[in-house]
Protein backbone atom coordinates (compact mmCIF):
# COMPACT_ATOMS: atom_id res chain seq x y z
CA UNK A 1 0.00 0.00 0.00
CA UNK A 2 1.80 4.02 -1.00
CA UNK A 3 1.51 6.64 1.01
CA UNK A 4 -1.60 8.12 -0.07
CA UNK A 5 -3.66 5.01 -0.19
CA UNK A 6 -2.68 4.28 4.14
CA UNK A 7 -3.57 8.04 4.14
CA UNK A 8 -6.67 8.46 2.89
CA UNK A 9 -7.86 4.82 4.27
CA UNK A 10 -10.03 4.97 7.30
CA UNK A 11 -9.15 1.95 9.29
CA UNK A 12 -11.49 -0.32 10.99
CA UNK A 13 -9.56 -1.94 13.50
CA UNK A 14 -9.42 1.37 14.95
CA UNK A 15 -12.72 2.14 15.57
CA UNK A 16 -14.72 1.22 18.73
CA UNK A 17 -17.50 -1.11 18.66
CA UNK A 18 -20.27 1.77 18.49
CA UNK A 19 -18.40 3.53 15.69
CA UNK A 20 -17.88 -0.14 14.09
CA UNK A 21 -21.58 -0.56 13.94
CA UNK A 22 -22.42 2.97 12.15
CA UNK A 23 -19.39 2.14 9.66
CA UNK A 24 -21.60 -0.96 8.67
CA UNK A 25 -25.27 0.12 8.63
CA UNK A 26 -26.64 2.48 5.79
CA UNK A 27 -26.15 5.81 6.65
CA UNK A 28 -28.46 7.42 8.70
CA UNK A 29 -30.38 3.98 9.98
CA UNK A 30 -28.60 3.67 13.30
CA UNK A 31 -30.92 3.15 16.36
CA UNK A 32 -29.02 1.83 19.44
CA UNK A 33 -31.52 -0.70 21.55
CA UNK A 34 -30.87 -1.63 24.63
CA UNK A 35 -28.34 1.51 25.22
CA UNK A 36 -25.82 2.85 27.70
CA UNK A 37 -28.13 4.96 29.39
CA UNK A 38 -30.73 2.01 29.71
CA UNK A 39 -29.93 0.82 32.99
CA UNK A 40 -28.82 -2.57 31.36
CA UNK A 41 -24.97 -2.11 33.37
CA UNK A 42 -23.48 -5.64 34.50
CA UNK A 43 -24.70 -6.02 38.49
CA UNK A 44 -21.69 -8.78 39.08
CA UNK A 45 -18.66 -6.09 38.48
CA UNK A 46 -18.82 -3.42 41.19
CA UNK A 47 -19.35 -6.04 43.96
CA UNK A 48 -16.28 -7.70 42.95
CA UNK A 49 -14.82 -4.46 42.46
CA UNK A 50 -14.04 -3.89 38.90
CA UNK A 51 -15.51 -0.85 37.01
CA UNK A 52 -18.47 -1.39 35.00
CA UNK A 53 -19.49 0.10 31.26
CA UNK A 54 -23.00 1.17 30.54
CA UNK A 55 -23.27 -0.49 27.68
CA UNK A 56 -21.78 -3.69 29.53
CA UNK A 57 -19.28 -3.82 26.58
CA UNK A 58 -22.02 -4.64 23.41
CA UNK A 59 -23.72 -2.57 21.29
CA UNK A 60 -27.53 -3.67 19.58
CA UNK A 61 -28.27 -1.40 16.94
CA UNK A 62 -31.10 -1.74 14.19
CA UNK A 63 -30.45 -0.31 11.09
CA UNK A 64 -30.29 -1.39 7.29
CA UNK A 65 -27.63 -3.35 5.00
CA UNK A 66 -28.10 -2.37 1.33
CA UNK A 67 -31.69 -1.16 2.07
CA UNK A 68 -32.99 -4.55 4.13
CA UNK A 69 -33.44 -4.67 8.00
CA UNK A 70 -30.10 -5.55 10.18
CA UNK A 71 -28.80 -5.43 13.50
CA UNK A 72 -25.43 -5.05 14.13
CA UNK A 73 -24.07 -6.59 17.26
CA UNK A 74 -20.93 -4.75 18.28
CA UNK A 75 -18.32 -6.25 20.88
CA UNK A 76 -16.22 -3.38 22.72
CA UNK A 77 -12.77 -5.14 23.15
CA UNK A 78 -11.36 -2.85 24.61
CA UNK A 79 -13.73 -2.81 27.87
CA UNK A 80 -12.34 -6.16 29.59
CA UNK A 81 -11.16 -7.84 26.94
CA UNK A 82 -14.37 -7.99 25.10
CA UNK A 83 -15.72 -10.81 27.59
CA UNK A 84 -19.13 -11.54 27.77
CA UNK A 85 -21.08 -11.74 31.12
CA UNK A 86 -24.73 -12.19 31.74
CA UNK A 87 -25.97 -8.58 30.84
CA UNK A 88 -23.93 -8.32 26.97
CA UNK A 89 -24.63 -11.57 26.32
CA UNK A 90 -28.22 -11.45 27.03
CA UNK A 91 -28.63 -8.71 24.75
CA UNK A 92 -26.36 -10.35 21.78
CA UNK A 93 -28.72 -13.27 21.98
CA UNK A 94 -32.26 -11.16 22.74
CA UNK A 95 -31.75 -9.24 19.71
CA UNK A 96 -30.32 -12.65 17.47
CA UNK A 97 -33.46 -14.04 18.77
CA UNK A 98 -35.72 -11.04 18.03
CA UNK A 99 -33.91 -11.38 14.45
CA UNK A 100 -35.29 -14.37 13.85
CA UNK A 101 -38.84 -13.90 15.17
CA UNK A 102 -38.99 -10.94 12.79
CA UNK A 103 -38.01 -13.31 9.96
CA UNK A 104 -40.91 -15.82 11.27
CA UNK A 105 -43.17 -12.57 10.83
CA UNK A 106 -42.42 -12.30 7.54
CA UNK A 107 -39.98 -9.37 8.15
CA UNK A 108 -36.09 -10.42 6.55
CA UNK A 109 -33.78 -8.94 9.37
CA UNK A 110 -30.02 -10.26 8.96
CA UNK A 111 -27.30 -9.92 11.51
CA UNK A 112 -23.79 -9.00 11.62
CA UNK A 113 -21.58 -9.67 14.67
CA UNK A 114 -18.55 -8.06 15.50
CA UNK A 115 -16.21 -10.72 17.23
CA UNK A 116 -13.72 -8.88 19.23
CA UNK A 117 -13.71 -10.94 22.63
CA UNK A 118 -12.10 -13.09 24.48
CA UNK A 119 -15.10 -15.51 25.60
CA UNK A 120 -16.87 -15.42 28.45
CA UNK A 121 -16.36 -12.87 31.43
CA UNK A 122 -14.88 -14.91 34.27
CA UNK A 123 -15.93 -12.58 36.97
CA UNK A 124 -19.58 -13.53 35.68
CA UNK A 125 -19.01 -17.34 35.48
CA UNK A 126 -22.03 -19.72 34.29
CA UNK A 127 -24.07 -16.80 34.05
CA UNK A 128 -21.65 -15.70 30.76
CA UNK A 129 -21.32 -19.47 29.77
CA UNK A 130 -25.07 -19.86 29.66
CA UNK A 131 -25.21 -16.44 27.55
CA UNK A 132 -22.68 -17.46 25.07
CA UNK A 133 -25.03 -21.24 24.71
CA UNK A 134 -28.14 -18.81 23.68
CA UNK A 135 -26.17 -16.90 21.71
CA UNK A 136 -25.08 -20.27 19.75
CA UNK A 137 -28.89 -21.40 19.72
CA UNK A 138 -30.04 -18.46 17.91
CA UNK A 139 -27.63 -17.90 15.69
CA UNK A 140 -28.40 -21.87 14.59
CA UNK A 141 -32.09 -20.41 14.62
CA UNK A 142 -31.79 -17.38 12.74
CA UNK A 143 -29.40 -18.58 10.36
CA UNK A 144 -31.98 -21.15 8.46
CA UNK A 145 -33.81 -17.46 7.49
CA UNK A 146 -31.21 -15.04 6.85
CA UNK A 147 -27.46 -14.86 6.76
CA UNK A 148 -25.95 -14.30 10.22
CA UNK A 149 -22.21 -12.54 9.19
CA UNK A 150 -19.21 -12.85 11.70
CA UNK A 151 -16.73 -10.36 11.59
CA UNK A 152 -13.17 -10.58 13.24
CA UNK A 153 -11.02 -7.18 12.60
CA UNK A 154 -8.63 -7.58 15.63
CA UNK A 155 -6.55 -7.10 17.89
CA UNK A 156 -8.33 -8.96 20.40
CA UNK A 157 -9.51 -11.28 18.62
CA UNK A 158 -11.97 -13.94 18.86
CA UNK A 159 -11.36 -16.87 21.58
CA UNK A 160 -13.69 -19.45 24.01
CA UNK A 161 -17.24 -19.75 23.75
CA UNK A 162 -17.57 -17.24 21.18
CA UNK A 163 -15.34 -18.45 19.13
CA UNK A 164 -17.51 -21.58 18.45
CA UNK A 165 -20.10 -18.63 17.94
CA UNK A 166 -17.90 -17.30 14.87
CA UNK A 167 -17.87 -21.13 13.69
CA UNK A 168 -21.66 -20.98 13.51
CA UNK A 169 -21.94 -17.85 11.72
CA UNK A 170 -23.15 -18.42 7.98
CA UNK A 171 -19.99 -16.48 6.72
CA UNK A 172 -16.78 -14.93 8.31
CA UNK A 173 -14.83 -12.09 7.38
CA UNK A 174 -11.27 -11.33 8.45
CA UNK A 175 -8.50 -9.08 8.88
CA UNK A 176 -4.83 -10.16 8.85
CA UNK A 177 -5.13 -8.11 12.40
CA UNK A 178 -7.67 -11.13 13.33
CA UNK A 179 -7.26 -14.27 15.53
CA UNK A 180 -9.74 -17.30 16.09
CA UNK A 181 -8.79 -19.90 18.43
CA UNK A 182 -10.55 -22.01 20.82
CA UNK A 183 -8.03 -21.56 23.79
CA UNK A 184 -6.01 -18.36 24.03
CA UNK A 185 -2.34 -18.16 23.34
CA UNK A 186 -1.31 -17.69 27.07
CA UNK A 187 -4.06 -20.56 28.11
CA UNK A 188 -2.37 -22.96 25.86
CA UNK A 189 1.16 -22.22 26.99
CA UNK A 190 -0.01 -22.89 30.72
CA UNK A 191 -1.44 -26.27 30.11
CA UNK A 192 0.96 -27.59 26.74
CA UNK A 193 4.19 -25.29 28.14
CA UNK A 194 6.31 -22.77 26.55
CA UNK A 195 8.30 -25.24 24.52
CA UNK A 196 4.95 -26.08 22.47
CA UNK A 197 3.43 -22.38 22.69
CA UNK A 198 5.28 -19.82 23.36
CA UNK A 199 2.42 -17.03 23.88
CA UNK A 200 4.62 -13.97 23.24
CA UNK A 201 5.89 -15.34 20.12
CA UNK A 202 3.53 -13.25 18.43
CA UNK A 203 4.54 -14.47 14.44
CA UNK A 204 3.79 -18.03 15.74
CA UNK A 205 0.75 -16.87 17.25
CA UNK A 206 -0.35 -15.65 13.95
CA UNK A 207 0.21 -18.24 12.05
CA UNK A 208 -1.93 -20.64 13.29
CA UNK A 209 -4.73 -18.62 14.49
CA UNK A 210 -4.33 -15.48 12.51
CA UNK A 211 -6.77 -14.07 9.84
CA UNK A 212 -4.70 -15.23 6.85
CA UNK A 213 -3.94 -18.86 8.26
CA UNK A 214 -7.95 -19.17 9.26
CA UNK A 215 -8.69 -18.45 5.88
CA UNK A 216 -5.90 -20.09 4.06
CA UNK A 217 -7.40 -23.22 6.18
CA UNK A 218 -10.87 -22.83 5.03
CA UNK A 219 -12.31 -21.39 8.95
CA UNK A 220 -12.67 -17.91 7.42
CA UNK A 221 -14.52 -16.93 3.79
CA UNK A 222 -13.45 -13.44 3.39
CA UNK A 223 -10.34 -12.21 4.40
CA UNK A 224 -10.06 -8.13 4.01
CA UNK A 225 -7.68 -5.42 4.30
CA UNK A 226 -8.67 -2.99 7.62
CA UNK A 227 -10.36 -0.46 5.85
CA UNK A 228 -13.76 0.57 7.00
CA UNK A 229 -15.42 0.60 2.77
CA UNK A 230 -13.62 -2.10 2.32
CA UNK A 231 -15.82 -4.19 4.98
CA UNK A 232 -18.42 -2.00 4.42
CA UNK A 233 -19.01 -4.00 1.02
CA UNK A 234 -17.84 -7.09 1.68
CA UNK A 235 -20.23 -7.59 4.62
CA UNK A 236 -23.50 -5.63 2.82
CA UNK A 237 -22.52 -8.30 0.09
CA UNK A 238 -22.42 -11.53 2.27
CA UNK A 239 -25.92 -10.47 4.13
CA UNK A 240 -27.70 -10.15 0.54
CA UNK A 241 -27.05 -13.82 -0.51
CA UNK A 242 -28.45 -16.92 0.33
CA UNK A 243 -28.49 -18.75 3.31
CA UNK A 244 -25.86 -21.47 2.43
CA UNK A 245 -25.16 -24.74 3.90
CA UNK A 246 -22.90 -23.65 6.50
CA UNK A 247 -19.83 -24.74 7.67
CA UNK A 248 -20.37 -26.38 11.04
CA UNK A 249 -22.79 -28.84 9.50
CA UNK A 250 -19.17 -30.09 7.62
CA UNK A 251 -18.11 -31.02 10.61
CA UNK A 252 -18.51 -35.41 9.70
CA UNK A 253 -15.54 -34.39 7.33
CA UNK A 254 -13.34 -32.05 10.01
CA UNK A 255 -13.59 -34.96 12.53
CA UNK A 256 -12.22 -37.23 9.60
CA UNK A 257 -9.19 -34.99 8.70
CA UNK A 258 -8.52 -34.16 12.77
CA UNK A 259 -8.78 -38.25 13.27
CA UNK A 260 -6.42 -38.90 10.55
CA UNK A 261 -3.56 -36.33 11.32
CA UNK A 262 -0.81 -37.64 13.64
CA UNK A 263 -0.41 -35.81 16.40
CA UNK A 264 3.37 -37.34 17.58
CA UNK A 265 4.50 -34.47 15.22
CA UNK A 266 4.85 -30.75 15.69
CA UNK A 267 2.58 -29.04 13.03
CA UNK A 268 3.81 -26.31 11.04
CA UNK A 269 0.97 -23.95 9.77
CA UNK A 270 1.82 -25.17 6.23
CA UNK A 271 1.02 -28.50 7.64
CA UNK A 272 -2.66 -27.11 9.17
CA UNK A 273 -3.11 -25.85 4.84
CA UNK A 274 -2.92 -29.02 4.00
CA UNK A 275 -4.97 -30.97 6.49
CA UNK A 276 -7.91 -28.76 6.12
CA UNK A 277 -7.50 -27.53 2.63
CA UNK A 278 -6.78 -30.76 1.01
CA UNK A 279 -9.68 -32.38 -0.93
CA UNK A 280 -13.15 -33.37 0.70
CA UNK A 281 -13.24 -37.21 0.92
CA UNK B 1 -12.32 0.19 43.14
CA UNK B 2 -13.60 3.41 44.87
CA UNK B 3 -17.03 5.12 44.37
CA UNK B 4 -16.87 9.02 44.81
CA UNK B 5 -19.54 11.57 44.43
CA UNK B 6 -19.23 15.32 43.55
CA UNK B 7 -22.23 18.52 43.30
CA UNK B 8 -21.23 21.74 41.74
CA UNK B 9 -23.86 23.92 41.25
CA UNK B 10 -25.27 24.62 38.10
CA UNK B 11 -27.91 26.49 35.59
CA UNK B 12 -30.70 24.85 33.47
CA UNK B 13 -30.65 20.87 32.99
CA UNK B 14 -28.83 20.01 29.50
CA UNK B 15 -30.39 19.10 26.62
CA UNK B 16 -29.74 15.91 25.75
CA UNK B 17 -27.49 13.02 26.56
CA UNK B 18 -23.96 12.47 25.68
CA UNK B 19 -21.68 9.38 26.20
CA UNK B 20 -17.96 9.57 25.15
CA UNK B 21 -15.20 7.24 25.91
CA UNK B 22 -14.55 3.52 26.66
CA UNK B 23 -13.94 1.84 29.99
CA UNK B 24 -10.23 0.52 28.25
CA UNK B 25 -6.97 0.53 29.65
CA UNK B 26 -5.86 4.22 30.74
CA UNK B 27 -9.57 5.45 29.09
CA UNK B 28 -12.72 5.97 30.54
CA UNK B 29 -16.43 6.64 29.55
CA UNK B 30 -17.97 10.12 30.93
CA UNK B 31 -21.89 9.27 30.47
CA UNK B 32 -24.19 13.06 30.48
CA UNK B 33 -27.87 12.75 30.79
CA UNK B 34 -29.87 16.08 31.92
CA UNK B 35 -29.68 16.79 35.44
CA UNK B 36 -32.52 18.88 37.94
CA UNK B 37 -31.95 22.38 37.48
CA UNK B 38 -29.62 23.87 39.50
CA UNK B 39 -26.97 21.17 40.04
CA UNK B 40 -24.96 18.70 38.49
CA UNK B 41 -24.00 15.38 40.46
CA UNK B 42 -21.37 13.94 39.26
CA UNK B 43 -20.81 9.59 40.20
CA UNK B 44 -17.13 8.88 39.51
CA UNK B 45 -16.03 4.61 39.89
CA UNK B 46 -12.78 4.89 39.25
CA UNK B 47 -10.23 1.33 39.31
CA UNK B 48 -7.51 3.41 41.05
CA UNK B 49 -7.82 3.59 44.90
CA UNK B 50 -6.73 7.14 46.56
CA UNK B 51 -7.34 9.42 44.18
CA UNK B 52 -10.45 11.64 45.33
CA UNK B 53 -8.02 14.78 45.72
CA UNK B 54 -7.15 14.82 42.49
CA UNK B 55 -11.07 14.18 41.44
CA UNK B 56 -12.21 16.63 43.41
CA UNK B 57 -9.33 19.09 42.42
CA UNK B 58 -9.86 18.88 38.60
CA UNK B 59 -13.76 18.54 38.53
CA UNK B 60 -13.82 21.84 40.61
CA UNK B 61 -11.82 23.66 38.10
CA UNK B 62 -13.89 22.33 35.57
CA UNK B 63 -17.22 22.76 36.79
CA UNK B 64 -16.23 25.96 38.89
CA UNK B 65 -15.20 27.97 36.06
CA UNK B 66 -18.61 29.06 34.31
CA UNK B 67 -21.64 28.67 34.33
CA UNK B 68 -22.68 24.86 33.23
CA UNK B 69 -25.67 23.03 32.03
CA UNK B 70 -27.16 20.83 35.02
CA UNK B 71 -26.31 17.63 34.45
CA UNK B 72 -26.32 13.79 35.92
CA UNK B 73 -22.68 12.47 35.27
CA UNK B 74 -21.44 9.16 35.63
CA UNK B 75 -17.89 8.38 35.01
CA UNK B 76 -16.80 4.89 34.37
CA UNK B 77 -12.84 5.36 35.14
CA UNK B 78 -10.29 2.82 34.15
CA UNK B 79 -6.86 4.52 35.38
CA UNK B 80 -6.85 7.62 33.13
CA UNK B 81 -5.14 10.24 33.73
CA UNK B 82 -6.20 14.03 34.35
CA UNK B 83 -5.09 14.75 31.06
CA UNK B 84 -7.14 12.48 29.55
CA UNK B 85 -9.88 12.73 31.78
CA UNK B 86 -10.02 16.68 31.46
CA UNK B 87 -9.88 15.51 27.13
CA UNK B 88 -12.88 13.35 27.57
CA UNK B 89 -15.01 15.33 29.69
CA UNK B 90 -13.96 18.85 26.72
CA UNK B 91 -15.31 16.00 24.16
CA UNK B 92 -18.64 15.10 26.08
CA UNK B 93 -19.04 19.07 26.60
CA UNK B 94 -18.56 19.40 23.06
CA UNK B 95 -21.00 16.75 21.96
CA UNK B 96 -23.69 18.27 24.50
CA UNK B 97 -23.04 21.64 22.51
CA UNK B 98 -23.67 20.03 19.04
CA UNK B 99 -27.40 20.42 17.69
CA UNK B 100 -27.57 16.80 16.94
CA UNK B 101 -28.26 13.77 18.42
CA UNK B 102 -28.22 11.56 21.32
CA UNK B 103 -25.32 8.55 22.26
Amino acid sequence: MNQTALLSRESFVELGARARAHALLDAGTFRELAGPFDGLTSPWLVRQGVVPQGDDGVIVARGKIGGQPAVVLAIEGAFQGGSLGEVGGAKIAGALERAADDNRRGIPTRAVILFETGGVRLQEANLGLAAIAEIHAAIVDLRRYQPVVGVIAGTVGCFGGMSIAAGLCTSLVVTREARLGLNGPAVIEQEAGIAEYDSRDRPFIWSFTGGEQRFATGLADRFVEDDCNIIRDTVAALVAQPPATPRSNQYDDYLRRLAGYDTGAQPEPATVRRLYAGDQQ
Amino acid sequence: MEQLRFEFPAGAPAPRRVLVGVVGSGDLEVMIEPGEAGKTAIDVTTSIDGYGRVWDAQLARVFNAGARAAMRIRIHDFGATPGVVGMRLAEAFEALAESKGDA
